[in-house]
């Protein structure tokens, strides 16, 4: 079996994030970026299907971005996947979520794959649309926002999340699924791993390479604002009576 | 006005899904608003005239045996087969597990632009669909459009609060064969009990949130009553999910749900930047800590620095005071 596990660097939820006013994309010296927590929790349902079968599973982490985003694949060896393969060309700096989804189905299609796992949603866009494209592109089925995973030989089958309840959804192999942060909870990388992982094999393919054009994106942003920063209002310590006072303020406000 | 196609969900109970009204209106302030609904032969024809009350002009009613035993592929077929009919300028669906699915299918088959987790859409002054999005935990608002091409508009649940004016629509019925071999099988459907008289988290109007502050599972229900006295959705910080307090449905956070109510109240909740991204939009901040350095009070309008035992038992018992007298006043009144 061989599992391809989506990565995608973004910037530290713990940090200060930052957009660039000028061209609307992310200000990559504004934060710390990092491998996203999703794909790690990703991984980690690739890896669990691993160690059940060593010998026969091969974990492929394939991430798509600037050079940087090599920290995040080097980080998924060190937790354990066998290879990785970069997507990095210049001609792809700031493509949006509908080339994003074309060059990834392309890259997975030439590394090849039995399953493809993804994060449900990035924590910088959370649009939670490019795991359906990267299916539609290859003609396969999607099991979305998957909260359990299951694997075996054949077919894959999990439980989602939908309004008013939840569905058991099953395809057979090939096929795309995308998790949540319910799926698994990641591993750490352990000593050996980070040391083997700088021997493992890490390719980076360009857009040429994928037999795809440096075509531009469709979607234009008109504009761009940051909301003023919240300013902290009345602050009052409890001297017995605050619990009342807030119920005055709650009815001032007519929220009540 | 250009034909606008609007995606309804049905949920897992058989019904419409919540987001439709919103859907609908998103639809309207762009065009036409025509609701596109997949349904098993025989079974949509109920749902029309409550489409028409949310403001659809027009329904087109696919009717397919997959709907409902495969995901998103009858849904997807529904809009390719509007489409082909109907020339529209846009396509709004919720940003769901399964409506994005669909609308992302549809986007990459039409070679159409994809414009996700929009918050509210407007048309620009040449007449192109664009749509404004809440990024960063709304640390930023972005407006994007597609030129040129059709435009795709998935639209966050509970966002738009506009809703369209009732219409009565008109029907149109298509039966399909839809090509279902490469869509996942749903083997069950597992409706949730309906939950009790609590608001949804999304969308909700007040939300009262706890955190680890509350310090067990059973004295989280303090949370609850509060929600239940100020009618309010409840939920929780990561910390209070991560200690078992609640289930991680009730997340609001960087990595829950993004809500943007017109009260939001935080009890015992420290204010880490992933929670404060999933709720620093909402209208007006209330905050309860015993720590007066906890940053939540950097973005609270009224904050509190006390025990939240002894504070919210005063406050429910305020409310419940000023409720009392509301009633005696109408009473006298009448």
């Amino acid at each position: 079996m061989k599992i391809l596990v989506m990565v995608k660097q973004v910037p530290d939820t713990e940090e200060e994030r930052r957009l660039d006013l000028a061209t609307g994309c992310l200000d990559r010296d504004g934060s710390e970026r990092v491998a996203d927590e999703i794909n790690e929790r990703a991984l980690e349902v690739a890896l669990r299907y691993k160690d059940g079968d060593k010998k026969g599973t091969e974990v492929v982490a394939l991430a798509m971005g600037p050079a940087d985003a090599a920290q995040a694949l080097r980080k998924a060896l060190s937790m354990g996947a066998d290879s990785a393969v970069h997507v990095l060309d210049d001609a792809l700096e700031g493509v949006d979520i509908v080339r994003t989804a074309e060059v990834l189905a392309a890259a997975a299609k030439r590394t090849g794959f039995d399953l493809v796992v993804a994060g449900n949603e990035s924590t910088d866009g959370r649009g939670g649309v490019v795991p359906a494209m990267v299916a539609e592109h290859l003609g396969l089925p999607l099991l979305p926002s998957l909260n359990s995973v299951e694997i075996d030989e054949a077919s894959v089958a999990g439980e989602a999340g939908v309004e008013n309840g939840s569905l058991t959804v099953r395809a057979s192999l090939p096929a795309v699924v995308s998790v949540t942060e319910r799926a698994a909870e990641a591993r750490f990388p352990s000593f050996k791993g980070i040391m083997t992982a700088k021997r493992k094999p890490l390719t980076s393919l360009s857009l040429s390479d994928l037999g795809l054009d440096a075509a531009a994106s469709a979607s234009v942003v008109l504009s761009i604002s940051e909301r003023p920063a919240r300013t902290a209002g009345r602050k009052i310590h409890d001297d017995g009576n605050a619990g009342n006072e807030l119920a005055e303020f709650l009815a001032a406000g007519r929220l009540i | 006005m250009a034909n606008v196609l609007a995606l309804i969900e049905i949920s897992a109970e058989g019904g419409i899904a919540n987001s439709a009204p919103a859907v609908i209106a998103a639809a309207a302030k762009l065009g036409t608003p025509v609701a596109v609904l997949a349904a098993r032969p025989g079974e949509g024809t109920r749902f029309v005239a409550r489409l028409g009350e949310f403001g659809a002009q027009q329904v087109f009613l696919v009717e397919s045996d997959r709907a409902g035993a495969v995901l998103a592929a009858a849904q997807t077929a529904a809009l390719e087969s509007a489409a082909r009919e109907l020339s529209p300028s846009a396509v709004v669906a919720a940003n769901s597990v399964e409506s994005r699915e669909a609308a992302a299918r549809f986007a990459v088959r039409c070679g159409a632009g994809l414009l996700a987790d929009a918050v509210d859409v407007m048309v620009t002054a040449d007449g192109t669909p664009a749509t404004s999005h809440s990024v960063f935990g709304g640390a930023y608002n972005v407006q994007a459009t597609v030129p040129g091409r059709l435009s795709v508009i998935t639209l966050r649940q509970g966002a738009l609060e506009d809703r369209a004016p009732a219409a009565t629509p008109e029907v149109t019925t298509v039966s399909l064969d839809v090509e279902a071999g490469n869509a996942a099988v749903i083997e069950q459907v597992h409706p949730t009990a309906a939950d009790s008289s609590r608001p949804p988290l999304r969308g909700a109007a007040a939300v009262v949130s706890g955190g680890r502050g509350l310090g067990s599972k059973e004295n989280f229900v303090l949370v609850e009553q509060l929600a239940d006295a100020l009618g309010a959705a409840v939920g929780a910080s990561r910390a209070a999910v991560d200690a078992g307090y609640v289930p991680q449905s009730y997340q609001v956070g960087q990595t829950g749900v993004a809500v943007s109510p017109q009260l939001y109240v935080a009890l015992g909740i420290s204010g880490a930047i992933q929670h404060r991204a999933g709720m620093q939009t909402s209208k007006t901040i209330v905050a309860i800590n015993k720590d007066e350095d906890a940053p939540i009070f950097d973005v609270a309008d009224f904050g509190i620095v006390g025990d939240v035992f002894t504070v919210v038992p005063q406050l429910i018992e305020a409310l419940g005071d000023r409720a009392k007298n509301a009633g005696a006043l109408s009473a006298q009144a009448n």
